[in-house]
């Protein structure tokens, strides 16, 4: 599988110094092993993004490392959905056939799949079940990227039976693991910065980005990056720029999108719209999947970057914001804590008022948010850039397999 | 002095780790619980939440410089607890375990004084993980000053943390091993004993860097001028 893009030395320039060679000494250990990630998807969602960017680098670095993708019909996705949601919290209802019909399908793909390999990673809950089809050799690790910290127990409890099976289960926060007899590992995901979303712009390509925008940038921009989805509170954003507005002449903009097949964020966006009516510097902006460089502009040119979750998975929102050296300021919940470091890169907050006392601080003292801005910057070049994944996966292996 | 320092018998190997981190599944809502749990933990538990902090905030400094002072800074919100957390340095201790006697008995000492015990209301528990060292050596070596000098500029941070943080806590070489190959291998005890003060809380692991480069220049440049 050959998918373009810059290899490993193109990393030199942003990553941690040393930090390339130490990846390519490290890789020595398990140079010519076999990795398998398997996903549902080669495009689209998060994983998909990580791992177009993660297999060829692990190529790269002398791992033999390839991306099987588990195949399925509408009711198949349906039912690994339906999981989806129901690990995350959500009720669902799930019936006899259902449950058939993910394991038949699981075992029609492992009929298919070329399993072998030294480390098998799993990615989510929709291949898990290909554990139950394991050849004797390998080790198979369960990669959950997803918010288990208080699933529907159905649903747990099923998907929990064939997580044992594996050698090793991997989260993405501590909250997120769950008692089981195997070992948990703690692995961040991260952001590519040299992926559209972060690459560096040129002055010229940020005004062509945002010429058709109509946001003023003669004055403090705050900006939210985030889907129209009641947990990420953009009215909260609205109600805690109101407060600072009398002190602080700024704009406030809202960019984000999904609200196309959720009823919910449809009322979400109907909601900061109607704020936005009624006041003409609030700028609500409902972006395609696909405007990863309006959003990058976006990042660039704002002030202050919030993330005022009430709820959260990870967030990697805010280490993009970060990597653009933008002071944030999150709610303090889910990764959003374990990425601001309060009083250094930014503040976490409980509430809208306390969302809206940092802002005006920070406007009222541009050397700070300088200052944080760097530490955020250098803050995600330590620790959630893809290189440091790269860097984990690979003494995951070392471990595991070697 | 000159002549006996421009090569060592024993090259330095500048070796790097990376950290595997794993989740143990302890959680703390409360101070109480957290003396319990940090009672039980495993060792290379407490080590994560101490010591290789500075490996995962190499630059960033500011905010406390442990997992435990953070935690009940920003979660549970007592400041008194934070500050006296905030000052354990677990580089002055020759092992773990002492560094979790001194963290139990504030804790002690601290929760003596309480009526009720200070727990998160809004915020999250605390959640104990597991270090796991890897180290790596990195394929660079030096034998004289000028050779040191290039390979600490260039090497990743996490070589310096193994040799000039995880030496002292773990392995009881006083003032790190960087100190203790300049002084023994090349006869620099003053730079030796320079190198051996340097310590995280200047800012960070980066910081202590470029304070050992700068260290490290000035004795190249007095060599230099003493040979003219």
């Amino acid at each position: 599988m050959s998918i373009p893009g810059p290899g490993i030395e193109a990393y030199r320039d942003v990553a941690p110094r040393g930090a390339v060679d130490f990846l390519l000494h490290l890789s020595e250990r398990v140079r010519g092993r076999h990795f398998v990630h398997v996903n549902s998807t080669r495009v689209g969602g998060g994983v998909a993004e990580i791992l177009r960017r993660l297999v060829p680098l692990m190529n790269d670095v002398g791992v033999k490392a390839d991306w099987e993708i588990i195949e399925g019909d509408r009711d198949f996705f349906a039912v690994t959905k339906a999981f989806h949601n129901a690990l995350q919290g959500e009720e669902q209802v799930f019936t006899e056939a259902m449950l058939e019909h993910y394991l038949a399908s699981n075992r029609a793909n492992a009929s298919r799949m070329s399993l072998n390999g030294d480390l098998v990673l799993i990615h989510d809950p929709q291949p898990a079940a290909l554990v139950e089809s394991r050849p004797a050799d390998g080790q198979w690790v369960w990669r959950c990227h997803i918010d288990l910290a208080s699933p529907q127990r159905r649903a747990w409890s099923f998907l929990r039976r064939f997580v044992l099976r594996y050698d090793a289960a991997v989260f993405s926060l501590p909250a997120f693991a769950q008692q089981l007899a195997i070992p948990q590992f703690l692995v961040y995901p991260s952001i590519d910065p040299l992926a559209d979303k972060n690459r560096e712009l040129e002055p010229s390509e940020i005004d062509a980005l945002l010429a058709p925008l109509g946001i003023p940038r003669e004055r403090p921009v705050v900006l939210q990056v985030s889907r129209f989805d009641r947990f990420k509170d953009p009215i909260g954003v609205i109600n805690a720029y109101r407060m600072v507005k009398p002190y602080h002449d700024c704009v406030l903009v809202l960019a984000g999108g999904g609200a196309d097949d959720d009823p919910e964020g449809a009322r979400v966006l109907a909601a900061a719209r109607e704020a936005a009516a009624r006041d003409s510097d609030i700028h609500v902006l409902d972006l395609p999947p696909d405007a990863h460089l309006t959003i990058n502009a976006l990042q660039r040119t704002a002030t202050i970057i919030l993330q005022k979750s009430t709820r959260e998975g990870f967030g990697l929102t805010v280490s993009e914001a970060m990597w653009k050296g933008k002071p944030v300021i999150g709610g303090a919940t889910g990764g959003i804590t374990t990425q601001i470091l309060p009083g250094v890169t930014g503040y976490t907050v409980s509430s809208v008022e306390g969302c809206a006392y940092w802002v005006r601080h920070l406007l009222a003292h541009p050397e700070a948010a300088a200052r944080m801005g760097a530490a955020g910057r250098e803050h995600v070049r330590q620790n959630f850039l893809i290189t440091r994944h790269l860097r984990e996966y690979i003494s995951l292996m070392a471990r595991l397999v070697s | 002095m000159a002549e006996r320092a421009a090569t060592a018998t024993r090259p330095f190997h500048f070796t790097g780790c990376v950290e595997l981190r794993e989740i143990t599944g302890r959680r703390a809502r409360d101070e109480r619980e957290l003396m319990e749990e940090i009672e039980g933990a495993p060792a290379e538990s407490i080590y994560y939440h101490t010591d290789t902090v500075f490996l995962r905030r190499p630059l960033v400094a500011g905010s406390y410089p442990n997992d435990f002072a953070i935690w009940v800074a920003v979660q549970i919100r007592d400041q008194v607890l934070a500050e006296r957390l905030g000052m354990v340095d677990p580089f002055l201790f020759e092992s773990v375990e002492r560094t979790r006697e001194e963290i139990l008995s504030i804790l002690d000492d601290h929760l003596e004084r309480l009526n009720p015990v200070p727990r998160v209301v809004f915020g999250d528990p605390f959640f104990f993980v597991r270090s796991h060292l890897i180290e790596v050596p990195t394929g660079i070596t030096a034998r004289s000053l000028a050779e040191f000098r290039a390979a600490l500029a260039e090497v990743d941070v996490s070589a310096i943390y193994l040799h000039a943080l995880d030496a002292r806590s773990r392995r009881g070489v006083r003032g790190g091993q960087f100190a203790e190959w300049l002084g023994e291998e090349l006869g620099l005890a003053e730079l030796a004993e320079r190198v051996g003060r340097l310590n995280p809380y200047l800012g960070g692991l980066e910081r202590v860097r470029q304070m050992m480069l700068a260290l490290v220049d000035a004795q190249l440049e007095g060599a230099l001028r003493g040979a003219a």
